[in-house]
C-alpha cells in the first residue's frame, strides 16, 4: 500500500514540476511556478521521509535516520541562511553553488550504489557511473564557477599544455567509469581514482574559462546535474527523479543555448578557449570630455527623451534606486525616460532586470535590445550608467576585436551620451570603448550613488 | 516499477516537455528560470535519501550522509532564492495598479 502512495506522490510531484517550470517561464505565472514545484518538492520529500521501507536494513534504522535529519538540517538551513541573505548581484554565483550541490548529491547516490553492490545490470552500472561523472563535473565546475564569479579566484589559470591535459584526464576517467560499470563496481581504488578524476575534470575544465563566459557555464552545469539525476533516477528506480532530471537537463540545455546566443558566444568556442590574444584590435584615438553634475543635469532636464542604459557596475554600486529616483524625477519634468537592458546587462540573461525590479522599476519602462535600438537616434540623452562593453561600437565595425558581432545597444546614435563612471578604466573584456572617446560623449566620473545623488539634486533645482 | 524500455520513453517524453515547456521564454526570465530549474533537479534529494537509507556500513553512511546535506542545500537554496527573484516581479506590479 504504502508503494502505491509513494508512486502517486511521485507522480503528482512530477506533475507540479512540470506546471510550475511552464509558469515560471511567462512573467505573469512565474510566482505561482515556483510555489507549485515548491509543493511538489515537499511532497515528495515528505512521503519519502515517512516511508520505513527507505531503511531497509533493520539493525540501521534509527542510525540512518538520525544521520537523514541531521544533514537535511545542515544542508537545508545553510542553504535557507545564505539565500535569504545573498545580495541580488551576487545571484549568479549562487545558483552556481547550490547547482553543484546537487551534481555532487548525484554523485555521491551513485558511489552509494556502486561501492553498496545495488547495482544488478550493466545497464544499470553505465547509468551509474554516467551520472557520477556529470554529477562530479558539474559538482567541481560549479564550485570553480562560484569562485570565480565571488572574486576569490582572481583571472585565467591554465596549465602548460592544458588542454591535453584536461582531455587525458577525462579519457582516463571515462575508461576508468566503463571498467567500473562492467564489473558493476564494489568498493576499490579505482571507485575511488574515478571520482577524483571526474572531478579533476571539472576544475580543469572550468578554471580557464573566462569570468563573462561563466553564465552560459553556469546554465550548462544545470543542465547535467539535471542529466545525472535523471540517470540516478534510472539507477534507483525513481520515476520521479526520472521526469525532473530530464526536463531540466532538455530545458537547461535549451536555456544554455539561448543564453550563449544572447551572448554571441558559441558553446563549443567557450568550453575550448583559445588562449587570450592580446593587442590586434585596432587603437581609439581621441580624448575623452568630462561633464559636471550640473552640465548633466541641464542636459537631461531639457530632453524630452532619456534613455538610461544600466550595466553591473550600477548594481555593485547599489545605485538603482537612486536612478529609479531621478527616473521619476525626470518624468514629473514630463520627459519620457526608458530603459534599454542589453541581454547580458549583469551578469546574466535577465539578471539586470531582476535588479531594476528590486529597485521597484517596473517593466514597462524596460525594453530590451531589439526594441529600444531604432529609438536611439531619437533620444536626446542617453545615461551609460555602468555598462560598458555592451555600448561599444567597435562591436559593430572593428572585425579584429574581441566583441566583434556581439549585438550591442546603438548608444552612440543619440544626440548626447553621458557616461558615469568610477575612473578611466576599460571594461570586463579589457577591450578600450570607443563610445567614450566619441564627440557627442560626455564623462561624468564617481561612483554610482554618489554620482546619480548629485545628479537629482541639480535637477530638483532646475 | 520503472523497466527498460517504458523508461527510455520516460526519458524522451520528458526530454520533449523540458525543451517544448520553456521554449518562447522571454529573456527577462532566464536568470529566474535557471534557478527555478536548478530547484527542480533538487528532487535529487529524494534519491539522496533513499540512498542514505540504504547503507550498511559506515563508509556508505558517510557519502549517503554528505549527498542528503548537499541535495538539501540545493532544493532549499534553490527555492529561497528563485522565491526572492520571482517575487520582485510580482510585488512590483502590485504597486503599479
Amino acid at each position: 500500500m504504502t508503494g502505491h502512495i509513494i508512486q502517486i506522490s511521485y507522480f503528482i510531484a512530477a506533475v507540479l514540476f512540470i506546471f510550475g517550470m511552464k509558469g515560471m517561464s511567462s512573467p505573469l505565472g512565474a510566482q505561482k511556478g515556483i510555489v507549485w514545484a515548491g509543493a511538489g518538492m515537499l511532497l515528495a520529500t515528505l512521503v519519502t521521509f515517512l516511508d520505513g521501507n527507505i531503511i531497509k536494513n533493520v539493525d540501521h534504522r534509527t542510525v540512518n535516520y538520525i544521520l537523514m535529519i541531521i544533514a537535511i538540517a545542515i544542508g537545508g538551513g545553510l542553504a535557507w541562511v545564505s539565500g535569504k541573505k545573498v545580495q541580488m548581484t551576487d545571484m549568479p554565483q549562487m545558483i552556481a553553488l547550490y547547482n553543484g550541490m546537487g551534481g555532487g548529491a548525484a554523485a555521491a547516490i551513485a558511489a552509494t550504489q556502486l561501492i553498496g553492490g545495488h547495482i544488478q545490470s550493466t545497464t544499470a552500472g553505465t547509468l551509474a557511473v554516467l551520472g557520477a561523472l556529470i554529477g562530479s563535473v558539474s559538482f567541481s565546475g560549479s564550485l570553480i564557477a562560484y569562485a570565480k564569479l565571488q572574486g576569490i579566484l582572481k583571472g585565467v589559470f591554465s596549465l602548460p599544455k592544458h588542454q591535453w591535459i584536461t582531455y587525458s584526464v577525462f579519457a582516463i576517467a571515462v575508461l576508468m567509469g566503463a571498467a567500473i560499470a562492467a564489473t558493476s563496481g564494489m568498493f576499490s581504488w579505482i571507485v575511488v581514482l574515478f571520482f577524483v578524476l571526474a572531478l579533476l575534470f571539472g576544475v580543469l575544465m572550468t578554471l580557464p574559462i573566462g569570468g563573462a563566459d561563466m553564465p552560459v557555464v553556469i546554465s550548462l552545469f544545470n543542465a547535467l546535474t539535471g542529466l545525472a539525476v535523471a540517470f540516478e533516477g534510472f539507477v534507483l528506480n525513481n520515476a520521479a527523479m526520472i521526469i525532473a532530471g530530464t526536463v531540466v537537463g532538455a530545458a537547461g540545455t535549451l536555456l544554455t543555448q539561448l543564453m550563449a546566443k544572447a551572448m554571441n558566444r558559441s558553446i563549443a568556442k567557450l568550453l575550448s578557449p583559445a588562449p587570450p590574444s592580446v593587442g590586434g584590435a585596432q587603437e581609439v584615438v581621441g580624448s575623452m570630455r568630462e561633464i559636471g553634475a550640473q552640465d548633466a543635469a541641464i542636459l537631461m532636464a531639457y530632453a524630452q527623451k532619456v534613455i538610461i542604459i544600466p550595466g553591473y557596475g550600477m548594481a555593485v554600486a547599489q545605485a538603482q534606486h537612486k536612478v529609479w529616483e531621478l527616473t521619476q524625477l525626470l518624468e514629473e519634468k514630463g520627459i519620457e525616460v526608458k530603459f534599454a537592458i542589453h541581454p547580458v546587462a549583469g551578469r546574466m540573461p535577465g539578471h539586470m532586470n531582476v535588479l531594476l525590479a528590486e529597485a521597484g522599476v517596473n517593466y514597462e519602462r524596460i525594453f530590451d535590445l531589439d526594441e529600444i535600438n531604432p529609438e536611439f537616434p531619437q533620444a536626446d540623452v542617453v545615461l551609460v550608467i555602468g555598462a560598458n562593453d555592451v555600448v561599444n561600437p567597435v562591436a559593430r565595425t572593428d572585425k579584429s576585436s574581441p566583441i566583434y558581432g556581439m549585438p550591442i545597444l546603438n548608444a552612440d546614435m543619440a544626440k548626447n551620451v553621458v557616461v558615469i563612471k568610477r575612473g578611466q578604466g576599460s571594461g570586463f573584456s579589457g577591450i578600450e570603448n570607443a563610445l567614450f572617446y566619441k564627440e557627442n560623449t560626455k564623462m561624468f566620473y564617481g561612483g554610482g550613488q554618489e554620482a546619480v545623488n548629485k545628479l537629482i539634486a541639480e535637477v530638483k533645482q532646475l | 516499477m520503472v523497466e527498460g524500455y517504458s523508461a527510455l520513453y520516460i526519458f524522451m517524453l520528458a526530454a520533449f516537455t523540458g525543451y517544448e515547456v520553456i521554449s518562447r521564454v522571454p529573456v527577462i526570465l532566464h536568470t529566474p528560470l535557471m534557478s527555478g530549474s536548478n530547484f527542480i533537479h533538487g528532487i535529487v534529494l529524494v534519491g539522496a535519501m533513499v540512498a542514505l537509507g540504504e547503507s550498511t556500513t559506515v563508509m556508505q553512511q558517510l557519502i549517503g550522509f554528505f549527498g542528503v546535506a548537499l541535495a538539501a542545500m540545493n532544493a532549499v537554496g534553490g527555492y529561497v532564492v528563485t522565491e526572492r527573484m520571482l517575487g520582485m516581479f510580482t510585488g512590483k506590479r502590485e504597486v503599479k495598479k
